[in-house]
């Protein structure tokens, strides 16, 4: 066991499966030499040689009809887009051929490619770098959309997204990176990729959230434990398809929820978990339904980003209100 | 004061960049032998079958759309016309190469070893007709123009890695060619040095939009330079010419020399698709003719009833045997069971999610009923 961050228990989960499987090959712009703009992929290359860990011309969609044909010729890709906010370009192989393949050929052919790429918002970007995007993949039939919150998961969710024959959006949350460590066993295991996780049990509400917000949870759950508020803390981890049981056994048992999602509040993961317990548990609910989020304007300009992204205190004040109600 | 600096001469720059560009043909319109140091090395019998191929093909085009208009048949893309170009490319290509069609490369998926019977439950929209085995080096028809051409890319990449002596070869029209799919499909091939055989059938028209609408530059072909791979234009009238053409690439491709981008000179006498398409909105009867007289059965018919090897009386008993088992295939698709949506849930994923598992229950019961 050792202490790391998330980026170096992502690196150490890529190098595992490299070793262990001969069919994963990782690729996109920068990953070989450079190991990544953000080092992801560090001494990958030079470890398992030109052939598996590679560059590729700087053009996305390239790189996912890449990965779709390398796919059907029976290897495991693990693509990098640099950043999330690029996703445009390459939206057809995700939404209309990847995420397809699979049902489109009636079972008879697999996808199983692990898109990784870096968002979110704290760590003042160019624009079109931080962007949440993540809702608009959630739409999309066929493909898994994971986000690890913590380096422990990071690393058993992305070998488990590798080792799964669905195609997987891992998204990678960039302030999380390098923002703190924790225990990461040294051995290869998985964590599930259909189960949302309890992070904190508690008793008077659940917030229920995903990626960096899971952290700005855990501070307002503290300081409301001051107050005798107990909170329930479910990570998501995998927003698509949701782990709809772990939801609902949560409401159920607290009877109060507020949602918490970086992105911006119109449609989205928020919105999808808000529906799913307003059909199967609103009688289970003392109060309506609390919601934090990001406002509903594009990604902000850097210096803006402190206002506009939801913290613990905005948790804090609508777990009150809920509590309150 | 008059500036006559002229430190780059673009007029002429303009003027030649598509002077390397000359269309190789090899039977004239008349079925004449006009280029016979490069004829293709092909038997009397496989030049036979390459004839009975395009009647095969121009048979179906006919009895297809004749079914499309009973309702026996959904969607349909007419093939009338790029026989040559169509199978005569498929025609040096390998089994074990693997195959991306566009959606009017039906022909080409057949002959490559898709059952006819499938392509018809493709036309009408089931999913029975997209089951391919593992033996089948093919993927279904592409319906986003472009993104074929990453995918062949994809799977030459792999081919490369894995060693293979083999090929992809990927479809796409002139209207392709203003993708971007179709140029990151050329430049990421010629980067990785796959073997990727890129066809491009120049129709003239994409819909209705004519060629000259799609670019400034004067061959498709020539788009091949700016992705640093070789590129040739074929007249795709001529099934001798796109044969040896495709062989050559074919050899060349293989041999680890990286990829080939082709463009056939070619045309489609009718609409776009049958679902709506006036073509007389956008051509003219003149440019119909000129390209009627080209016609590439006619031509072949000629060259091989010169040497012989063809009559018309082997043309209809062939005709007869084609319609009989389009007539089959037919059957056999008529007896494929109706599809139901809990297997399109049960395909989706292979490890099915809560929501799947959940719709599984509520659509076997509502099915039930």
């Amino acid at each position: 066991m050792a202490q790391k961050t998330m980026i170096q228990a992502i690196t150490n989960a890529l190098d595992l499966e490299l070793a262990s499987d001969e069919n994963v090959l990782i690729f996109g712009e920068d990953v070989g030499k450079n190991g990544g703009v953000f080092r992801a992929t560090e001494g990958l290359q030079a470890k398992h040689g030109e052939e598996r860990v590679f560059d590729t011309p700087l053009a996305e969609s390239g790189i996912g009809g890449l990965s779709i044909g390398l796919a059907l010729e029976g290897f495991r890709p693990v693509p990098e887009i640099q950043f999330f906010g690029f996703v445009f370009e390459t939206l057809d192989s995700i939404a209309g051929q990847m995420s397809r393949t699979r049902y489109r050929m009636g079972g008879t052919r697999n996808m199983p490619i692990t898109i990784r790429a870096p968002f979110g918002g704290g760590v003042h970007t160019p624009e079109m770098h931080s962007d949440n995007f993540e809702g608009m993949i959630t739409q999309i039939p066929g493909i898994r959309v994971v986000v690890p919150s913590n380096p422990y998961d990071a690393k058993g969710l992305l070998i488990a997204a590798i080792r799964s024959n669905d195609p997987v959006l891992y998204l990678e949350h960039m302030k999380l990176y390098r923002s703190f460590r924790e225990e990461v066993p040294d051995e290869s295991y998985t964590v599930p990729l259909d189960k949302a996780a309890v992070t904190l049990e508690g008793s008077d509400v659940s917030i229920i959230t995903y990626g960096a917000m899971v952290r700005e949870a855990k501070k307002a759950a503290e300081n409301l434990a001051k107050d005798n508020i107990s909170v329930e803390i479910i990570d998501l981890r995998t927003i698509a398809p949701l782990d709809i049981k772990t939801i609902i056994a949560s409401v159920e048992k607290t009877g109060r929820v507020v949602i918490v999602q970086e992105a911006q509040k119109q449609a989205g993961v928020g919105a999808q978990v808000a529906s799913e317990i307003s059909e199967r548990a609103v009688l289970s609910l003392e109060a309506p339904i609390g919601r934090v989020s990001a406002p509903d304007t594009p990604f902000p300009f850097g210096q803006a980003e402190s206002t506009w992204l939801p913290n613990a205190t905005d948790i804090e004040n609508k777990v009150k209100e809920v509590i309150n109600f | 004061m008059a500036n006559n600096k002229a430190a780059v001469n673009f007029d002429k720059l303009l003027g030649d960049e598509s002077q390397d560009f000359k269309t190789v043909q090899i039977l004239d319109e008349t079925g004449q032998v006009v280029n016979p140091d490069i004829m293709p090395d092909l038997s009397d019998e496989q030049l036979v079958e390459l004839m009975k191929q395009m009647v095969w093909s121009r048979v179906l085009d006919q009895r297809a759309t004749a079914l499309n208009r009973q309702g026996r048949l959904g969607f349909y893309a007419p093939t009338a016309g790029q026989e040559a170009s169509q199978l005569a490319s498929n025609f040096a290509m390998n089994k074990d190469d693997f195959l991306f069609p566009g959606y009017r490369d039906v022909p080409q998926l057949v002959q490559h070893g898709l059952p006819l019977s499938q392509a018809f439950l493709w036309s009408r929209g089931h999913i029975e007709g997209n089951k391919y085995p593992e033996s089948l080096k093919a993927m279904p028809p592409q319906i986003i123009i472009g993104a074929q051409y990453i995918q062949a890319m994809g799977v030459a990449v792999g081919m490369k890695k894995r060693q293979s002596k083999n090929a992809v070869y990927v479809y796409t029209g002139d209207g392709g060619t203003s993708q971007g799919d179709f140029y990151e499909g050329i430049n990421f091939a010629g980067a990785f040095k796959a073997p990727a055989i890129f066809v491009v059938q120049n129709n003239g028209f994409a819909i209705s939009v004519p060629r000259e609408k799609q670019t400034a530059a004067v061959t498709l072909a020539q788009k091949g330079v700016a992705a640093g791979i070789p590129a040739i234009q074929v007249d795709g009238m001529d099934p001798l010419a796109v044969y040896e053409v495709m062989k050559e690439a074919r050899d060349f491709t293989t041999a680890g020399n990286g990829p080939v981008l082709i463009e056939t000179l070619t045309y489609r006498y009718g609409p776009h698709t049958l679902s709506g398409d006036d073509p007389t909105r956008y051509r003219t009867k003149e440019t119909d003719d000129i390209w009627l007289k080209r016609d590439p059965l006619v031509r072949m018919r000629r060259f091989l009833t010169n040497k012989g090897l063809w009559s018309e009386d082997q043309e209809n008993e062939l005709i007869d045997q084609v319609k009989a088992a389009i007539k089959e295939a037919i059957n056999e698709a008529d007896a494929i069971p109706k599809q139901k949506v809990t297997d399109f849930l049960k395909v989706t994923f292979e490890e099915q999610p809560q929501n799947i598992q959940e719709q599984i229950t509520e659509y076997s019961a509502k099915e039930s009923n």
